[in-house]
């Protein structure tokens, strides 16, 4: 008897609940947010090193409380809106750039799962699991939410009666055309061979060392997607959308305050969940039995992040015909040639 | 490259290198080339080691280009021409300033205004002497002009203020009587040439 009660009590305990699904997106929304914020600190420090600059360094400690101050501003700066703009929509748009960030992060996993211990009062004993809904078409969910986002440019743009962001707008329109096909061909091989949308399933195919890894498979659909990615998070070099020389602020001219403040917070939401979907499905993911393998996951993250302030301050970025014609004509047909190489190699 | 390198102006004379920046494509076939040349050459992966470069140079080496600026201060040419001092003359401490007037009239800004009465050895001296920074140009024609080396212009070149006119008194410019032994001479406009010695001639006094 006291076997079957010692095999059956870890099932009993990793059953996922709805408190402890509450319990993880409450963790994603507050540790997100404020890694979106630290994110901003990262980047104008590492952008500051490669330009030979300190970077902020006055307020706190080499300017860690830089983010505070930040906040602080953003949160109590006047929040205007435009007299011929559409109110409604100008208002809620930030919201959905946020927002999709967001519910986008909730089928990707974030962090390793755990049960809560037993002293806490009230929730102990919940398990929480890592991935806040294991949904069997993980990847496609996640690849639709963060397309979904682009409203919130897009809307932002149109209803805020100002040219620059009609031009932001319409550039938003461009890069969704672009880089949408090239997302949705890259990622297609390796769920080709993996057979699955899960990123459970894709963590576990690759669960046999770095030898196992999809990037050694499929080197040219992780390129493919990476520059994809890029264009999805509207980073340097396809940073159409906003991009101050030429457009002044693109869709975000006319925000101020907290609202652009979400529009930032999203995007860097999106770098999160880019690089988590490159860690996962290209390099090998999390290992899940250890905690070192979620340290690793954590360091193919931060490296993923770092790659994109790296190249924001190497590369100058690219017009948007140039990115029209970079998707369309030159990574569209590679994605294909791959795809089809893929499958003729897994039938053989 | 030097100074004399950047104020060169005849175009033409310098060394010029055009770098070579290729052919244009010409037709589908040499666009393609170049693109996919281009795809496989790296050339992106030199500007990622570039600006990874610097980051090493700037955290490990020092190479980082910030100064910060309240705090620590680039040294200025000691031509620069900021508000001016009025200096003393080494040997007996007394202000170098013979009333002259020289600078009050050829200040182009009209912003030096002096006066001057009989001391009771019935020698020229100064009674007043200040001058408007808020009108100032900084043109550097008082130091030029005065015969004494007696107005120059000094290193203090953080002279923003809340009002339009700011004033500076004679004794204010003046260097400090304690501070003699650290008095500079000035370099820029008005000061003797380094080889003022070999120029001096004798004046003739009999015909
Ligand atoms: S620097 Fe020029 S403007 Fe200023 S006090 Fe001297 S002569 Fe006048
Ligand atoms: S500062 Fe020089 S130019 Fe001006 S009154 Fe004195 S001696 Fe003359």
């Amino acid at each position: 008897m006291e076997i079957t009660l010692v095999e059956t009590l870890p099932q009993a305990i990793h059953e996922v609940t709805a408190v402890g699904v509450i319990i993880k997106a409450v963790i994603i929304l507050a540790v997100i947010s404020a890694i979106a914020g630290f994110g901003t600190y990262i980047e104008r420090k590492v952008l500051a090193f490669m330009q030979r600059r300190l970077g902020p360094m006055h307020v706190g400690p080499y300017g860690l409380l830089q983010i505070a101050a930040d906040g602080i501003k953003l949160f109590t700066k006047e929040d205007i809106v435009p007299q011929n703009a559409n109110k409604f929509i100008f208002m809620v748009a930030p919201i959905i750039t946020a927002a999709t960030a967001f519910i986008a992060l909730s089928a990707v996993p974030v962090f390793p799962d755990f049960t809560i211990p037993e002293f806490v009062p009230l929730l102990g004993g919940v398990f929480v699991p890592s991935i806040a809904s294991d949904i069997n078409v993980g990847v496609l969910f996640v690849l639709g939410m963060m397309a979904a986002g682009l409203y919130g440019p897009l809307l932002a743009g149109m209803s805020q009666a100002n040219k620059w962001g009609i031009i932001g707008s319409a550039r938003t329109a461009i890069q969704f055309l672009s880089y949408e096909v090239v997302t949705g061909l890259s990622i297609l091989a390796p769920i080709m061979l993996v057979g699955s949308l899960s990123f459970v399933d894709f963590n576990n195919a690759q669960s046999g060392g770095i030898g196992s890894w999809l990037i050694w498979q499929q080197p040219v659909a992780f390129v493919l997607f990476l520059i994809a990615g890029f264009a999805e998070t509207n980073r340097t070099p396809f940073d159409l959308l906003e991009h101050e020389a030429e457009v002044v602020s693109g869709y975000a001219t006319e925000y101020s305050g907290m609202r652009w403040g979400m529009f930032f917070i999203g995007e860097y939401a999106n770098m999160i969940t880019v690089a988590i979907i490159a860690s996962v499905v290209f390099l090998g993911g999390y290992d899940a039995d250890c905690t070192l393998g979620w340290l690793f996951i954590i360091l193919k993250i931060a490296f993923f992040f770092f790659l994109m302030l790296w190249v924001r301050a190497s590369w100058p970025h690219v017009r948007p015909d140039q990115l029209m014609w970079l998707c369309w004509k030159v990574l569209m047909p590679i994605a294909v040639v791959n795809i089809v190489i893929t499958a003729i190699v897994m039938m053989v | 490259m030097s100074l004399e390198h950047f104020k060169n102006r005849n175009i033409g004379t310098q060394h010029y290198t055009t770098i070579d920046v290729g052919h244009t494509p010409v037709g589908a076939m040499q666009t393609f080339t170049q693109v996919a040349k281009r795809t496989v050459k790296g050339e992106l992966f030199v500007g990622l080691w570039v600006t990874l470069r610097e980051m090493i140079n700037a955290l490990f080496k020092g190479d980082m280009a910030t100064v910060k600026y309240p705090f620590e201060k680039l040294p200025i040419s000691p031509r620069y021409r900021a508000i001016h001092d009025m200096l003393r003359l080494l040997e007996s401490g007394s202000y170098r300033c013979i009333g002259c007037g020289l600078c009050e009239k050829i200040c182009i800004s009209n912003c030096i205004s002096m006066d001057t009465r009989y001391d009771e050895n019935q020698r020229k001296e100064v009674s007043e002497y200040t001058i408007n920074f808020g009108r100032c140009i900084f043109c550097g024609y008082c130091a030029e002009v005065c015969p004494e080396l007696a107005i120059v212009h000094g290193p203090r070149y953080e002279n923003a203020s809340e009002q339009r006119a700011g004033f500076s008194l004679f004794e204010d410019m003046l260097t400090p009587i304690d501070k003699l032994n650290l008095q500079q001479e000035y370099d820029g406009f008005g000061a003797i040439s380094p080889n003022a010695d070999d120029n001096i001639k004798k004046t003739p006094l009999a015909y």
